[in-house]
């Protein structure tokens, strides 16, 4: 990785809308899933676009999952401020904010891996 | 005013005064009515919630009678119908959820330093609303009028006039009514915690409970929309027989069940955080240490929330879905264990590492906790398909859910009381009845409700009035009822020790010597809120901040007078609490209740089908809604700037996204979306259950008028931004001229959006694709005509002199519906007009 990427991640800045990214990412795969089933079992019957689309779909997904959380992990290591990191300081702030971020992009990532596995296990519409 | 001002007494007592007297509520018989401070109002709210807990309580203990013993017929199957669903009904809508909002509009302005939510009359709104809403429906018991289908009022037996009487109309439109004073205050819990947070309070200083507000307040945001989609198509079907959940004419019962618990599962974690959230508080006063595990605890909020929208299915497994879809939402229902998991983890290991002072509040957290823990185990179980299809209505839900809700929500209610009835009356209740009230209530629940594990697995349904002495239940069943009385027995303690409060003595301040601002309300409460508005530097500022207390009580931080006669509280940035303006608030006034009690007339007479009273106490609604914005809102200060201490000073009002209001429009708008995405649902859920739809032998709105219409509203939305901006930049008469424009063209696009479905003579009663298209029409039409009011309102407020370009909320705040007019035209217009082409 070049170490200006580096800088520039750090840069970024996560606020209460970067925070709901993962979960936010969680939601539309979910979403897309359940939609993607149903109208495919009662329109055609059967999976035709199975796996291909799915499968893509849900790399994504956790690929964009996983960009955030490295990124949220990243901020949640700026140095600055001595622990246990509770003060009201800019560098305290960040780091909680990139903590959150960090912990609901690991629970989004099973999440998605929990909606996944119902299409690995089951493969028809009955 | 510099640090030495305050040093004199006499200073800090004309301040006193100058705030006491702003803040003195309004006396006298009726008067005191009209009062909007959150001090009153909050707890009006939480007595009300608490009163209606208590009578669905009360019928709860006629069901636990008649079902004592085998073939009772202490009441008959009809009567239990009603206590059935007016009990579930009313613990649900008139309790948990409104206790929440109570509970949160005392706390939240106390919690948060501020002197008051940023719209006090929107809580007394609220409040009035809840209240006639709630007598309406419960009352209606009285008459043999009560709703009998259940708490989630499944059609078609509901929504079939022949087999459901009044009730089920009382239970929509009720209902309904209070579901909008829910969202109301939803709005105003979100905003309070973004834009009131004393300066110096960043997001990571944010005290637990107002996060928990935060999450639970836009759960609700996007969890009551559905419900009310759902809602305005049960009372089309009943009150004009269009046929969405009539399988013969094409609808389908399932969308009901799909929408009503897309909000109903959503709601049960609605319930719970809050509880949650009280824990958060406590547990730290009792081990005396900071919370471990911050971040983890809103990991495990905001985690909860979302994961909670997609476990609705689980309450419909046995309605033949694909089997793949059922698993989606299993497994989801066992992932959302984690984050419940963690923040149970986050409080046991607190605990652990503090100092624990066993207090009353703090044995009902942990009990509540154990009790809720069963709960969740055989919530774990019920989410497993097959296991569901065992278990589904039959007794072992009627265990599991109430473990969920008793341990989940009622007794942690009772620990916040015992915990937070100092802060709000400046007594201490009694230790020793709080205990014997709780051992008892803690083995009445579990005497209740864990035989009906076992008798549900026996197979004995709920819902069902009597059985018979041969299925072998008759012991589980008394010992239920028993276990039944005994619970109210504690509940009955607790009544008697908050009756006897007035007796006792009051103590001293924060007697639970706790961290958190909300303790520094003094025992003998000043209505002021809060002396001066505190710099926030850590999350138990009472026990890290030198001299906490005592420079808050002199005045020494912002704020500390009204120099204005005015009431007042301050404005900061989201993320970082900095203080950006200063705000004037509502004052006591007739307008909330009047409000309340006209749009309750709406409702109440539609139930009865008096449709011209209902359209004249519509305009009614209207015409109140207007003059109290025009007199109350968006008021140009008569300076633009005030100190507010510290060689501090801010501007007196705010517009566009910095400001309250335009926040509040905002998320206003996203509950609207949410509803109108319902009602796309509906349309897109219909296409996917018919072979051919658009339906041919049905005929479509046509593709003209849609565009017509899409192009009028575009046009409507474009001018209200140019005006917007053209205003902004000195232009007032063009700006006027354009504002004229875009209402003439968003009023208009109102007339071509019915045209279409009209010029065909769609008929909404022959099918349901005629019927969703004219309500989507109907929405879009009736979402442009108060797009058209505000238009002119805000024409209005500019030739009043009301709105300048320097003091230009109202035309930012409009805007923000256009956008949101802007889109639903768009969804809309494309769906009924273009879809049909591709279909
Ligand atoms: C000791 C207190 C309580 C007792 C004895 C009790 C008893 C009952 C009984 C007997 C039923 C009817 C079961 C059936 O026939 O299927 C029921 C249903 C229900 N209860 Fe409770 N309950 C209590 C507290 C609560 C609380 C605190 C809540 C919620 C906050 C609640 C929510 C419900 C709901 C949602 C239903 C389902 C109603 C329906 O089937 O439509 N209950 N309860
Ligand atoms: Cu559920």
């Amino acid at each position: 990785m070049k170490p200006g990427f580096r800088n520039r991640v750090k840069r970024l800045k996560v606020t209460l809308w970067t925070l709901i990214v993962p979960p936010g990412v969680w939601a539309v795969h979910f979403l897309f899933s359940y939609i993607w089933a149903a109208v495919s079992c009662a329109k055609l019957g059967e999976w035709s676009l199975f796996p291909t689309a799915f499968t893509i779909g849900t790399v994504v997904a956790l690929g964009i999952i996983l960009v955030s959380g490295w990124i949220a992990f990243v901020q949640s290591r700026a140095p600055g401020d001595p622990p246990p990191h509770e003060q009201g300081t800019d560098i305290d702030r960040l780091r909680f904010l990139a903590t959150a971020t960090l912990l609901l992009a690991a629970l989004s990532f099973v999440g998605v891996i929990f909606t996944a596995l119902p299409v690995i296990l089951l493969n028809d519409c009955r | 005013m510099s640090l030495h001002a305050q040093d004199d007494p006499d200073l800090r007592r004309a301040q006193e005064e100058r705030l006491r007297a702003v803040w003195k509520p309004p006396e006298g018989l009726f008067l005191r009515w009209t009062d909007t401070n959150n001090n009153r109002v909050g707890v009006w709210y939480t007595l009300t919630a608490f009163g209606f807990m208590l009578f669905a309580g009360v019928l709860a203990l006629i069901m636990r009678t008649q079902l004592a013993v085998p073939d009772n017929d202490l009441v008959s199957a009809n009567t239990f119908n009603q206590l059935f669903t007016l009990h579930g009904s009313m613990m649900m809508f008139l309790f948990a959820v409104p206790m929440f909002e109570a509970v949160s509009i005392i706390l939240l302005p106390q919690l948060l330093a501020a002197r008051d939510l940023p719209f006090p009359r929107l809580s007394a709104f609220g409040y009035w609303s809840f209240l006639i809403g709630g007598v309406f429906v419960s009352g209606s018991i009285f008459f043999n009028a009560a709703p009998d289908g259940g708490w989630f009022m499944y059609p078609p037996l509901t929504t079939r006039t022949d087999l459901s009487g009044l009730g089920a109309d009382i239970w929509m439109l009720g209902l309904s009514f209070i579901e909008v004073s829910s969202v109301a205050a939803a709005v105003e819990l979100i905003v309070g915690v973004l834009k009131c947070r004393p300066p110096g309070m960043r997001l990571n200083l944010m005290p637990l409970y107002a996060w928990y507000i935060l999450v639970v307040a836009v759960m609700i945001l996007f969890a009551f929309p559905p419900l009310i989609a759902g809602d305005v198509l049960f009372e089309m079907e009943r009150l004009l027989g269009w046929p969405f959940f009539d399988a013969a004419r094409g609808g389908d019962p399932l969308l009901w069940q799909h929408l009503f618990w897309i909000f109903g599962h959503p709601e049960v974690y609605i319930v719970f955080l809050p509880s949650i959230a009280l824990f958060a508080m406590l547990i730290p006063t009792f081990a005396q240490r900071h919370l471990l595990g911050y971040p983890w605890i809103v990991l495990a909020a905001v985690g909860t929330a979302f994961l909670s929208f997609g476990l609705w299915v689980h309450h419909m497994f046995a309605t033949g879905l694909p089997k793949i879809s059922l698993a989606f939402f299993s497994a989801a229902s066992e992932a959302v264990a984690i984050p419940t998991g963690i923040q149970i983890f986050a409080f046991i290991a607190t605990l652990w590492a503090g100092k624990v002072k066993w207090s009353t509040p703090l044995l009902y957290a942990s009990g509540s906790l154990a009790i809720f823990v069963v709960g969740g185990l055989t919530g774990v179980m019920v989410a497993v398909a097959p296991f569901d299809w065992q278990a589904h209505d039959t007794y072992f839900v009627v265990a599991h859910l109430h473990y969920v809700l008793i341990g989940g929500t009622l007794l942690p209610l009772f620990g916040g009381l015992y915990y937070y009835w100092p802060l709000i009356t400046g007594k201490k209740l009694s230790d020793r009845m709080g205990r014997i009230a709780f051992w008892i209530m803690f083995v009445g629940a579990n005497l209740a409700f864990f035989p009906m594990h076992l008798s549900g697995l026996e197979g004995m349904p709920r819902r069902v009035f009597t059985y018979p002495a041969e299925l072998g239940i008759g012991g589980l069943n008394l010992a239920s009822t028993i276990g039944a009385y005994l619970f109210a027995a504690g509940v009955a303690i607790v009544c008697l020790d908050l009756a006897l409060s007035p007796t006792r003595p009051k103590g001293k301040r924060n007697p639970w010597n706790a961290g958190t601002l909300e303790w520094l309300a003094l025992p003998d409460d000043e209505d002021w809120g809060i002396r001066s508005v505190p710099l926030i530097e850590s999350r138990y500022p009472i026990w890290d901040q030198k001299d906490f207390v005592k420079k808050v009580d002199e005045g020494r931080f912002f704020l500390p007078d009204a120099e204005e006669g005015r009431r007042e509280t301050i404005i900061t940035t989201v993320l970082d609490a900095r203080p950006i303006a200063v705000i004037r608030l509502g004052t006591p006034s007739w307008k909330p209740m009047l409000t309340a009690i006209v749009l309750g007339a709406v409702f109440i007479l539609t139930t009865y089908h008096l449709y011209m009273a209902a359209l004249f106490a519509a305009f009614a609604t209207l015409a109140m809604v207007l003059w109290w914005l025009w007199t109350g809102t968006a008021e140009i200060p008569e300076k633009p700037c005030k100190p507010i201490g510290h060689g501090l000073e801010v501007p007196l009002y705010l517009s566009g996204p910095s400001s309250s209001g335009w926040w509040a429009m905002f998320i206003t708008m996203m509950a609207d979306a949410t509803a109108f995405s319902g009602l796309v649902f509906g349309y897109y859920f219909f296409w996917t259950i018919h072979a051919e739809f658009p339906p041919p032998a049905f005929p479509g709105p046509g593709m003209v008028w849609p565009m017509v219409a899409l192009a009028l509203t575009l046009v409507g939305w474009a001018g209200t931004i140019a005006t917007r901006e053209v205003h902004a930049r000195g232009k007032v008469t063009l700006a006027r001229t354009l504002l004229v424009a875009s209402l003439l063209a968003t009023f208009a696009s109102l007339f071509a959006g019915l045209a279409g479905p009209w010029q065909y003579a769609m008929n909404p009663e022959a099918h349901v694709y005629p019927a969703i298209v004219w309500t989507l029409a109907i929405w879009t039409a009736v979402h442009a005509g108060i797009g058209a009011i505000m238009q002119g309102y805000a024409l209005a407020r500019s030739l009043a002199g009301r709105m300048t370009p320097t003091y230009d909320a109202d035309i930012r705040n409009i805007t923000v519906y256009q956008h949101f007019l802007a889109l639903t035209a768009l969804v809309a217009y494309a769906t009924i007009g273009l879809f049909p082409a591709v279909a």
